[in-house]
């Protein structure tokens, strides 16, 4: 664990410069801390902080940055004409990178002669052996080309790990002696803390954003390859969805637009269900339940919100659908026969409907409580009863909230897969019947992405250009909830 | 009818409105009002004074039982309006509360249109038949809170864009228009200005004409100005109750003068 140590060593030295930080500040005065500009304990953390901030960046970079020049140099020692036709550079490449480190494996199992290991004309058919005896994997066939490549690639990270180690410990060191020098009794270490906090919480707040930029980013570049296999006016007019993963290329048809529907269609039930429901919900737990049963009730409700969805799912599949086909389905109680199956856009809009119920109460109902008591007593001070003060004057105040209440959860019903999965079945298509089974964006990326996928495919490709479009949905969709309470928020003070 | 009434006030100008009998109110375990009785006569501005956390506010909201929106609040003996106990059971506050409007100490216009805030009222209780009926419900109730003239052109602004002491009066006008009979007005100036503050007194004094206001203040010098009769309440006592000349000049009981010479406060 030599990352482990480093950390630790790191760590160390950080330690230490606070404390001989923290004790040279105290001896520069004679021990008298009240002449010092700051605290003692504020130059220790200086220290601290000049010696494990710089250290960890290096560190970190170096980490991030390392695979990349070692996949770089093996790959220029990897000549066209080993690349197996069907296969690609990547693989080659992965397969090097796991030989290397079955190397290693079989290197600390004492299995394996280290001059052997470093030997580039060592005998493949042996060091073959020996990696299994270790126990590692060792996928396709280890040629002498393969067996050099990992070879360099072992060396590689090698010196370049111990080139990271000796930078951050230098690091470290050079951070934590520049600090100890800046020490003197008329340094501000307080407010050099201060800054050095505001940018830890930066840097917090930057992981987070970054984060949400490269997750747009792994997506784009993904969809853009499939734009390049799949023309994408066959993908956003197409009306038919039917991948095939048999035949190559050519055969598939990967229109959206069935997909889309099924999203919109089921979306559509689900809010139905959850926003009279939610809504009314929220108005009788702010306006009209007592303190008592509003205690009790609302945690109950928000219970809903913590059941996994895949839960929700079992419900659909084993308790909703069958009772709804006793209702709709042949020889059923309303005698007609509309329903073919359990699975149906009906089943899964009402389950997801009372999934999604928690969260227009909840947000509705803390939105209704933040209408201030003044409107209600106008209200009522003119004669007005409940439901009118509800209807003409709570609601339209708390409107803009609930709207980004409602439009929350239409993203949530948008993005939802499991209770899909299991209640609306698999099928792609266009129809209006809500007792027929149809399928949804997000079911379709889950089945296009599992079991074994080619990634170079637009069979599989598809998969992100599915989850871009979901993704730039549901962002405008957001952005609109966002504009609504902006525009409207200021009605009432 | 109308002139019947005329008539009778011309022999007896202090009508009663509002008779309290040994009115209690308690909020859980405070005794907020204790046996508090009073009489408030029709066509006349009447004042309740005192120290804050004294009961005045909480007695005001009696009279129109906007108590009953306060889960652990319990009134107990009688408030006749012209004669009728209000707080009967066959007595419904919704209906209460349109004849006994009320003013409140924050301007607390609607999010809605200054027309809409106005209409609010006369909509609920059907007061127009038409459009052009509840167009003149409006600006005659404008008028009466004197705010008719700087809001005529921009009837479909919101109203809580008014300044403080506009919004008051719009308050006051959402108020007289569902003809009410008596006026409760909360320490109505409170939130306002010195400029407002003269207004809305200005205006209180004309309301006088048509209806029964009673006024809760803490400003001596406000009761001083635009009420007839003055009711001094004090730890939920109800002090002493007269003309507001007499009170202010002559008071009867020590504590009423204390308050008012600023002994106590």
């Amino acid at each position: 664990m030599p990352l482990l140590w480093l950390v630790l060593i790191v760590l160390a030295i950080a330690a230490i410069g606070y404390v001989v930080a923290r004790s040279r500040a105290l001896a520069s005065t004679g021990g008298e801390s009240r002449t010092l500009h700051s605290l003692p304990s504020y130059y220790g953390w200086n220290a601290a902080m000049k010696a494990a901030v710089p250290a960890f960046g290096i560190l970190v970079l170096w980490l991030l940055a390392q695979p990349f020049y070692v996949n770089n140099v093996v790959s220029g020692m990897i000549p066209e004409s080993v690349i197996d036709e069907g296969s690609s550079r990547n693989l080659v490449i992965a397969e090097v990178r796991r030989t290397a480190e079955g190397i290693e494996q079989a290197l600390n199992a004492g299995v394996l002669d280290p001059t052997l290991a470093n030997d580039p004309n060592a005998d493949v058919a042996e060091i073959t052996a020996r990696l299994k005896e270790a126990g590692a994997i060792v996928t396709g066939e280890i040629t002498q080309i393969k067996l050099q490549a990992a070879q360099s690639y072992r060396s590689v990270s090698a010196s370049g790990g111990l080139l990271m180690a000796a930078l951050v410990i230098l690091a470290a060191l050079a951070g934590a002696a520049f600090a100890i020098r800046q020490t003197h009794p008329n340094f501000w270490a307080r407010n050099t803390v201060e800054n050095g906090i505001r940018y830890l919480l930066i840097a917090a707040a930057s992981i987070a954003v970054l984060t949400t930029v490269g997750i747009v980013f792994s997506l784009v570049f993904n969809t853009v390859e499939f734009f390049r296999l799949y023309p994408f006016t066959d993908f956003f007019f197409g009306t038919q969805w039917a991948p095939s993963f048999s035949g190559r290329g050519g055969s598939s048809e990967l229109g959206v637009l069935p997909l889309l529907w099924g999203t919109l269609y089921i979306s559509i039930v689900a809010l139905m269900v959850a926003v009279p429901v939610g809504l009314f919900a929220a108005i009788y737990l702010s306006e009209y339940a007592s303190s008592r049963v509003r205690s009790i009730a609302k945690p109950l409700l928000e219970i809903l919100a913590g059941i996994p969805t895949i839960v929700y799912g079992l419900f659909a599949l084993l308790t909703v659908g069958p009772l709804l086909v006793s209702f709709f389905g042949d020889g059923g109680w309303l005698g007609v026969s509309w329903q073919g199956g359990g699975r149906a856009v009906i089943t899964a809009g009402l389950v997801m409907g009372i999934m999604l119920i928690p969260f227009v109460s909840s947000l509705s109902d803390d939105i209704i409580n933040a209408v201030p008591q003044s409107m209600r007593d106008g209200s009522y001070g003119l004669g007005a009863t409940k439901s009118e003060t509800i209807r003409q004057v709570i609601i339209p105040a708390a409107l803009p909230g609930i709207v980004g209440a409602i439009l929350l959860a239409a993203s949530r019903a948008i993005g939802e897969t499991m209770i899909v999965v299991l209640g609306a079945g698999a099928a792609a298509r266009l129809s209006l019947n809500p007792f027929e089974a149809m399928t949804t964006v997000t079911a379709k990326i889950v089945s296009q992405l599992t079991g074994d996928s080619d990634f170079a495919s637009p069979e599989a490709l598809v998969a992100f250009a599915l989850g871009m479009t979901l993704f730039v949905i549901t962002l405008g969709l957001n952005v609109f909830a966002l504009y609504i309470v902006r525009k409207y928020r200021e009605q009432y003070d | 009818m109308n002139d019947m009434r005329t008539v009778e006030r011309a022999v007896d100008d202090k009508t009663l409105k509002i008779t309290a009998k040994a009115v209690q109110v308690h909020y859980g375990e405070t005794h907020a009002i204790k046996d508090v009785s009073v009489d408030i006569p029709d066509k006349t501005v009447t004042a309740f004074i005192g120290p804050s956390g004294c009961g005045k506010s909480t007695f005001l909201r009696c009279l129109n039982r906007m108590n009953d929106t306060i889960d652990i609040c319990r009134v107990s003996g009688e408030i006749l309006l012209d004669g009728e106990n209000i707080y009967d059971p066959k007595v419904d506050p919704v209906q209460l509360r349109a004849k006994v409007g009320m003013v409140f100490q924050k301007p607390n216009p609607f999010p809605k249109s200054i027309y809409d805030n106005v209409a609010y009222g006369p909509r609920i209780h059907g007061l127009a038949k038409n459009k052009a009926e509840l167009d003149e419900i409006v600006e005659k109730s404008l008028r009466r809170g004197a705010i008719w003239d700087e809001v005529k052109d921009r009837l479909d602004a919101p109203g809580t864009g008014l300044s403080g002491g506009q919004q008051q009066r719009l308050c006051i006008a959402r108020a007289v228009a569902t003809e009410p009979e008596v006026l409760l007005m909360d320490e109505p100036c409170s939130a306002l200005d010195p400029i407002a503050t003269a207004q809305v007194e200005e205006l209180i004094d004309d309301l006088r004409s048509r209806f029964s206001v009673v006024i809760v203040t803490h400003s001596m010098q406000q009761a001083a100005r635009v009420s007839q009769k003055t009711a001094f309440f004090h730890l939920g006592n109800l002090v002493e109750v007269g003309e507001t000349n007499q009170i202010f000049t002559n008071p009867i009981d020590p504590r009423t003068e204390s308050y008012i010479t600023g002994r106590i406060g």
